[in-house]
């Protein structure tokens, strides 16, 4: 037993999961240092480890705690709590850490537009100085779980003037704020687990900048590189995720197989057997102190692989892969590839090598930032802003 | 389930210099090539530093019987490394397949192998791939009688294990002086790991193991002989990437350097990302192995990943050198020549799927 885990049996001790209400217990936690244990003290942590964490939450989990619903929250856990860490003031990090790790406030991001998608940096939200406030006007896009969000990070423009990395400026946004309106955008699955954000002029403090001003793109870069980090940041079993499923139906159901589909069947296995073990080994570098650069290239395997057994699927289920099990528009509280039927799984897996990067951009990050080759020609460089075409 | 390491070693990363450092010195792309070419194929010179001061060829072996008490993780560093180089030593044929046929028996050949003293193949065609059944084409009757086809390194042998099957005992593996056998070397695709054609009539033999400890043995040989090659097509993988970056951003064309064109940036993230995959599958077959878990799985996966990956890195590395891709003065066909030839060794991709399918209960 580690020191750790000593502390979270005495916790457990003085605080019965089974009698004390959700919320307080994890509260509770938090007070104690024993939420993301590798956070500051006083910030739900102990400054430890991070390769400590996956004990301490499945102490946690076999006590029978209860979690924080990270799949309610993954963009506050995974990409805006560890912003406000680095960027943070001392109030900014006490007001919104706590009720962040709990889940009593859901975070969205409000980051792409409608003309900026890869080429993020030329986003168009503009926020103007205001006394103590700033005004901000423009539209987001893409923006999972908005419409449960109660906070928000939010990338703006606000020096048009200059070229386009240096005019950004980031703040939190108080997504009850008026001004703010969400609005279902609708995929291809038939559901709309996406929004569309429009902002027209919503009122921020200035105590709400996340970063100085003008340093946006920096900020936005710490959000970025922790939604890459986060990927494929939690083992695998062997034949899980979108494999499992897929092997189920072959065992279950002797009349649909073929040859031809079994071999299929076994490379694509491979393959995810070979990208299961390549995460093992990201996270073994991660816990040794050494980040290695895979993580790109594990998202892009993992989007095509999740693709191609998602097809195969509905190949494999023959008369009945012409089916699909609902088109109504629904919204969903969180995200599972794997969920529903195997339409929507081939659709929705379509997602994957856009969303976060898409394969096209991280193959030139995996080949200008691993295999040292010249950059695309930029342009855009030393353009301002307001002169670049559109 | 174990817990594998996938990592290596600090330990493992100083053999790796040791070997590197070796094989820079002594075995750089020009005297690699012109020695394809010569009378002796195998620099036996190279050989005797790598085997016997450097101690590569005992790794395997426990130190009661002589060797140095590693284990395969080890041994697959050495193969990335000869990956790498393309050195022509007969590490695979000896170090590798007939020490680890020996090692379930504790043989008295043990000993002078680790040592680098002896040199020694194991009697089977390159082909054979774990799970096959016991070879059958040589028969041991007192004597040895037969033909093994297209084994690898066996010029550089002066002792055969072989496989051999007999009347009163069933399958067994023999002990053979290679002056008692005819050794006909044959043209290779793969110029670097040669192969022969090897007869026995009524050779002098001794027995080794017999009945189903030969078995066994040769079968632990084979699965281990495939799951470290995944190792060495790890390094022809990572050789070839490593060397198309380098060539691509130095060849200007259209006045700027051909690897910042993006439609060649992406093949290679492609072959990046196919190479982290190829590596972690060939870590956990070495890990497998020494550790004893999980080997027939990890060994078929490793197989199934790698050995593609080392041919499309190859062919890739051709095509974007090139013209000067398909000349005989680059050494870029070496690689190609001997990633095709692991594709075949010990079972091609498509046999290991087979296998597979059976292991992880996935019927046809």
């Amino acid at each position: 037993m580690t020191a750790l885990q000593d502390q979270v049996a005495e916790f457990l001790a003085a605080h019965d999961p089974k009698t004390l209400p959700r919320l307080d217990f994890l509260r509770a936690r938090f007070d104690a240092g024993l939420a993301w244990v590798y956070f500051p003290p006083g910030l739900g942590g102990q400054a430890a480890p991070r390769a400590e964490q996956a004990g301490v939450d499945a102490a946690f989990a076999e006590a029978g705690a209860p979690d924080n619903q990270p799949g309610r929250n993954t963009i506050g856990l995974g990409m805006a709590g560890p912003t406000i860490l680095a960027f943070g003031t001392d109030e900014q990090r006490k007001r919104h850490l706590r009720p962040l790790w709990t889940g009593e406030e859901v975070w969205c991001q409000l980051f792409s537009e409608p003309g900026a998608g890869s080429d993020l940096a030329a986003l168009a939200t503009r926020a103007v100085r205001d006394g103590d406030d700033w005004v901000v006007t423009g539209q987001k896009v893409w923006t999972s779980g908005a419409h449960n969000a109660q906070w928000a990070i939010l990338v703006t423009r606000t020096d048009p003037d200059v070229p386009k990395h240096q005019g950004m400026t980031y703040f939190l946004c108080d997504m009850t704020a008026p001004g703010i309106e969400v609005r279902p955008l609708r995929q291809i699955t038939g559901e709309a687990e996406f929004n569309e954000v429009f902002l027209t002029e919503v009122r921020i403090p200035d105590a709400h900048r996340l970063g100085a001003v003008g340093e946006g793109w920096k900020v936005a870069q710490t959000t970025l590189m922790n939604e890459r980090v986060s990927i494929g940041a939690v083992a695998q079993p062997r034949e899980g995720g979108m494999l499992g499923v897929l092997t189920k139906t072959w065992r279950e159901r002797p009349e649909l197989r073929t040859p031809q589909l079994r071999d299929r069947l076994v490379q694509l296995w491979v393959e995810a057997e070979s990208l299961r073990l390549a995460g093992d080994r990201l996270r073994q570098q991660l816990t040794a102190g050494a980040p290695g650069p895979e993580g790109s290239a594990m998202k892009v395997a993992f989007a095509e692989l999740n693709q191609k057994l998602s097809g195969l699927e509905i190949e494999l289920l023959g008369e009945e892969g012409l089916r699909y099990d609902d088109w109504t528009l629904r919204r969903p509280e969180s995200v599972d590839f794997t969920g529903r039927e195997a339409g929507y799984r081939y659709l929705r897996a379509k997602g994957n090598s856009i969303e976060g990067g898409t394969s096209e951009v991280l193959r030139n990050i995996i080949s200008e930032r691993v295999l040292g080759l010249p950059s695309e020609p930029r342009v855009d460089k030393d353009v301002a802003w307001k002169d670049l075409p559109r | 389930m174990n817990s594998p390491d996938l990592l290596y070693s600090d330990v493992e990363e100083d053999l790796r210099a040791s070997v590197r450092a070796l094989l820079t010195d002594r075995a750089d792309a020009a005297a690699v090539l012109a020695r394809t070419e010569s009378t002796e194929p195998y620099d036996l010179g190279l050989w005797r530093t790598l085997a016997a001061d450097l101690g590569a060829a005992g790794l395997m072996v426990p130190e009661s019987l002589g060797g140095h008490g590693a284990s395969a993780r080890e041994t697959a560093v050495v193969l990335e490394e000869l990956g790498r180089s393309v050195a022509p030593v007969p590490f695979l044929g000896s170090a590798v397949l007939a020490t680890a046929a020996l090692l379930p028996t504790g043989d008295e050949l043990l000993s002078p192998l680790a040592s680098g003293e002896l040199t020694a193949a194991l009697a089977v065609p390159l082909t054979t791939a774990p799970g096959s059944p016991f070879p059958a084409t040589v028969r041991a009757d007192g004597t040895l009688t037969g033909q093994v086809r297209t084994v690898a390194d066996a010029s550089a042998a002066a002792t055969f294990v072989v496989p051999a099957v007999s009347t009163s005992d069933g399958p067994g593996l023999y002990a053979v002086d290679s002056s008692a056998a005819t050794v006909t070397e044959v043209v290779p695709l793969d110029l670097t790991r040669r192969i022969a054609d090897v007869t026995f009539s009524g050779a002098t033999a001794r027995p080794i193991v017999l009945g189903p400890a030969a078995e066994s043995a040769l079968d632990s040989a084979l699965s281990t002989a495939a799951g470290l090659l995944a190792s060495e097509q790890t390094g022809l993988a990572e050789w070839a990437l490593t060397e198309t970056v380098t060539y691509l951003k130095g060849r200007y064309q259209f006045g700027r350097p051909v690897g910042g064109f993006q439609s060649l940036k992406h093949r290679l993230a492609n072959l990046y990302t196919e190479l982290v995959n190829a590596r972690a599958t060939a870590r956990y077959a070495a890990d497998a192995l020494a550790g004893g878990y999980d080997v027939p799985i990890a060994v078929a996966v490793a197989q199934a990943r790698a050995a593609p990956v080392a041919v499309h890195a190859t062919e890739e590395a051709v095509q974007l050198h090139g013209g000067i891709g398909m000349t005989w003065e680059h050494p870029l066909h070496l690689y190609l020549k001997r990633a095709k030839s692991d594709e075949l060794a010990f079972g091609t991709p498509g046999r290991h799927r087979t296998r597979l399918a059976e292991l992880v209960d996935l019927p046809g």
